[in-house]
């Protein structure tokens, strides 16, 4: 397929190419919308890629205090993983060490589903013999008791099968400047969207790799067809021009939710225009022989 | 939907036993099936037809009219759909009920929402004694639901309630929550004297200190929790009165530490 160029933006013919994978949700509340974000950002450290974190996670959006169960601010975050163990393994010790140890923290399910996690049915031995359980209409809580008081934790919350991690935009331009602004345009549109996260730091990758390497027991090494350093000593895929490139990596709870965040960037990009941002969007596949969900981006164009 | 229609005609001479007047047990009935219902409780045969006028509709919604205090286990196991009482009921309303809507415009009687596990029971007037306790023999009272007492409860009310929500708007007589294994409490008035008594776990709320409360219950100090907020969310959906007894910080004392003592009574600062 054929590159087009939107507004002065060239984007390739190509797709990305993404995987299934395993998610769940947990709104974190507090006292302010500062203490939450505090609580989701621990629990969403060192979670930028299954290769070497076993799960990737991030903030979905703030929630007001109309919007959640105990009437505080609120935080939403997503976490993915390539299995159900692994899954409820990092939930259970993302929660425990991060969120049941931020002042004023409470956590409920953030998913709907008939599959579950347990979240404070794990968690509640911390109380050790003095925690309550609560059922109020279809709800079960855990009450904790901790030094600022008790914390809140809902028994369970939402596994979906139909997740997908692993969508991307590979955002070219002719300074790093430029690229970095037309990357940060990108991250601002989807971070509005809906049921996704960009698990990399402030949404953006700029150590895309390849699967593989030549060291023994490596899973993956730099992407060199993108290293503008490279160009020259090996198959490049980049054009003589571009100095900087940078991936924002998107998993989500559907394949549509993932869709839309990458339609989302693309329209940002372009409208950014090539002389303040990119010159170029591309994305990373496999030769579509591994992740059964392709995002091609003529499909997505604004 | 048209409801069934069951118009008490006059205040019968024996107590009535309703409990065969329940949605599922209606389920496809003709009207001649429903007069010959039998629901005595001496030797002197009653049927419905005797006792009350029909006017038939969908079994799924009953409107007992004209009730009175004669008329015992109303919504006996009730799986679902809706019974509607105008006027008061007698003993065990609401017993062992599984689903369903239950709403009971006048009082009920002794042992109301009685080892109750699912469901709604709405009471406009007072409750008697033991609302949702269970009977001599049973292990645990009610198990699960939502019992909602616009008037007073009698002595009791909750003992030995494992799981569920009662709410009383008005005030409660002694004993309240005695004997709880878990569940929720909620008395908006006065707690009579001792309640929690011997509560294993669970919480009472209180909209006005006890006039008596046991020595066996300890002061935990006073604390703005999480829980009390989520409490009054869910019951601000049944009462608003009751929900605003949770707009402030309570007292939380920790007992009946003469048993197990992991239950709870929140009481005003």
């Amino acid at each position: 397929m054929h590159a087009v160029t939107v507004k002065g933006v060239r984007i390739d013919g190509t797709f990305a190419e993404a995987f299934g994978m395993r998610a769940t949700a947990v709104v974190i509340t507090a006292d302010s919308v500062r203490w939450a974000r505090q609580a989701a950002l621990t629990m969403t450290g060192f979670a930028t890629s299954v290769i070497g974190c076993h799960c990737e996670a991030g903030t979905d959006h703030d929630l007001t205090a109309t919007q959640t169960p105990d009437r505080r601010p609120g935080v939403r975050v997503l976490l993915f993983a390539m299995s159900t163990a692994e899954l409820q393994k990092q939930l259970q010790t993302r929660v425990a060490q991060c969120v049941l140890t931020s002042p004023g923290s409470a956590c409920y399910a953030g998913l709907d589903g008939e599959e579950r996690l347990r979240l404070g049915s794990a968690l509640r031995y911390f109380g050790d013999g003095w925690q309550i359980s609560k059922r109020l209409g279809g709800k079960h809580y855990w009450r904790i008791p901790v030094m600022d008081g008790e914390f809140v934790c809902e028994a369970t919350t939402g596994l979906t099968k139909q997740a997908v991690g692993g969508g991307n935009l590979l955002i070219m331009g002719r300074t790093a400047q430029a690229t970095l602004a037309a990357a940060e345009a990108a991250t601002s549109a989807i971070a509005k969207v809906p049921d996704v996260i960009m698990p990399f730091p402030g949404g953006i990758v700029r150590s895309g790799s390849k699967v593989g390497s030549k060291y023994k027991g490596v899973p993956a090494s730099t992407n060199d067809a993108f290293c503008p350093t490279l160009r020259g000593a090996v198959e490049t895929a980049l054009d003589p021009d571009t100095a900087c490139v940078l991936e924002i990596v998107i998993d989500g709870l559907t394949s549509n939710a993932v869709a839309a965040a990458m339609r989302a960037g693309i329209a940002a990009v372009v409208k950014l225009g090539p002389r303040r941002g990119a010159t170029r969007i591309s994305a990373g596949n496999y030769g579509g022989k591994l992740g059964p969900h392709h995002y091609h981006l003529r499909e997505l164009l604004p | 939907m048209t409801p069934l229609v069951l118009t008490l005609r006059a205040r019968p001479e024996q107590r009535l036993d309703l409990a065969p007047l329940v949605p599922h047990r209606l389920a496809g009935m003709v009207a001649a099936d429903i007069e010959r219902i039998e629901l005595q409780t001496t030797r002197r045969r009653v049927l419905l037809a005797d006792v009350f006028s029909i006017r038939m509709g969908d079994a799924a919604q009953i409107r007992i009219e004209a009730s009175c205090d004669r008329l015992d286990r109303i919504g006996h196991e009730m799986t679902g759909g809706e019974i509607v009482v105008e006027g008061d009921v007698g003993a065990g309303a609401g017993r062992l009920m599984a689903d369903g809507r239950l709403t009971v415009r006048g009082s009920v009687g002794p042992w109301a929402g009685s080892g109750m596990q699912g469901g709604t029971f709405e009471i406009f007037g007072n409750a008697g004694d033991r609302l949702g306790g269970p009977i001599a023999g049973e292990i645990a009272g009610m198990r699960g639901g939502v019992v909602v007492v616009h008037g007073r409860v009698g002595e009791r009310a909750g003992d030995r309630m494992r799981r569920g929500t009662i709410l009383v708007e008005g005030d409660a007589a002694a004993y309240a929550g005695s004997r709880m294994i878990a569940g929720t409490l909620v008395v908006a008035g006065r707690g009579g004297p001792l309640p929690g008594y011997l509560m294993k776990r669970g919480t009472i709320v209180l909209g006005r200190n006890s006039d008596r409360l046991s020595p066996t219950f300890v002061d935990c100090g006073v604390h703005d929790l999480i829980a009390v907020r989520l409490l009054a969310g869910f019951i601000g959906g049944y009462s608003a009165r009751a929900a605003k007894l949770f707009s402030r910080p309570l007292r939380r004392f920790a007992g009946d530490m003469a048993t197990l003592g992991k239950g709870e009574i929140f009481s005003p600062a």
